[in-house]
């Protein structure tokens, strides 16, 4: 996903984007990670007893604690291969905000019954 | 005047964090807006640019420290199984809230909703304030990466919004209570 050409802005930027959209995109994959580890535990059993990482907040310590690792290591890989890059920005950013709000609306409880 | 630990705690986790948290949103907004948006506005002078990169760093502290309170503090007081054949379900406030159809739905649309949708909060903010420590002023010449961080933010206020409104409704329904009793004040005896 990179790119030579700099993006149309007022000035030329003096840092590359890549670390900026390593942030935005593995806080949407974070996100996104969180709605679809909730809505597994809502909807298996199994899935539920897993995430009962902690017992007096029951699947919710699983849920949270899975995606914020999955957020940050998709973060620290992501930065990792983009630090020194420019990247293309606009698919980035449009799918990280795609994913930001299918998270929204999968933490909606009739949304997430859907399924 | 008295109030119980459980009941403190609540306020620290909803008023303490969560409201200031709420309110820290707009200026944030406005403030990445101002220097980060528009070619032909002033720059933002690197005080201006100091302040907001510790604002948003007290705003990231904020959202962690209200999600973190709710799910490991008073969560676990709420979501309580009461002893078999308890009748009286005052302690308990999920159990409370299931017993009667009227106020079900405070907990299985509220609570179910407000349970995970506040955890967007601190990811998105997070990330706006690491890339406004990186970029600081040149965030201006990004772009998309700029209306990407105020989305983020936007969402993180939506998100916080969403979690004290439910926060605060559930808690006048069947509010968190018990522990050790903290007596604020003597009333004079009439």
């Amino acid at each position: 996903m990179t790119q030579s050409a700099s993006e149309a802005s007022p000035q030329a930027p003096s840092l590359p984007n890549g670390p900026g959209a390593a942030a935005v995109l593995s806080a949407g994959i974070g996100t996104f990670a969180l709605a679809v580890l909730a809505v597994a535990g809502d909807k298996s059993a199994a899935i539920k007893q897993a995430l009962n990482f902690y017992h007096p907040t029951g699947p919710l310590s699983g849920v949270t604690t899975l995606a914020i690792l999955l957020w940050i290591a998709a973060w620290a890989i992501l930065d990792w291969r983009w630090r020194k890059k420019n990247v293309a920005i606009a698919r980035i950013t449009t799918a990280a905000l795609v994913l930001l709000v299918l998270s929204l609306l999968l933490t909606f409880p009739p949304i997430a019954d859907l399924f | 005047m008295e109030m119980s630990t459980h009941g403190l705690w609540t306020l620290i986790h909803g008023m303490g964090f969560g409201a200031l948290y709420l309110l820290a949103c707009s200026g944030a907004l406005i403030e990445l807006y101002r220097i980060t948006t528009g070619s032909s506005a002033p720059l933002a002078t690197p005080a201006q640019e100091r302040f907001l990169k510790i604002y948003l760093l007290a705003m990231v502290v904020l959202a962690w420290a209200a999600v973190l309170t709710g799910a490991y503090v008073v969560y676990p007081w709420y979501r309580a199984a009461p002893p078999p054949a308890t009748a009286n379900l005052a302690l308990y406030p999920q159990r409370l809230l299931m017993s009667n159809p009227a106020t079900s739905g405070w907990h299985s649309l509220g609570m179910e909703w407000k349970e995970h949708v506040a955890w967007l909060a601190p990811i998105s903010i997070t990330m706006a304030a690491s890339v406004f420590l990186r970029y600081g002023r040149d965030l201006r010449n990004h772009r998309q990466l700029r209306s990407a961080v105020l989305c983020f933010t936007l969402v993180s206020f939506l998100a916080a919004g969403i979690a004290g409104l439910f926060g605060a409704l559930i808690n006048k329904q069947a509010p968190v209570q018990g522990g050790g009793t903290i007596s604020l004040s003597v009333g004079d005896e009439k």
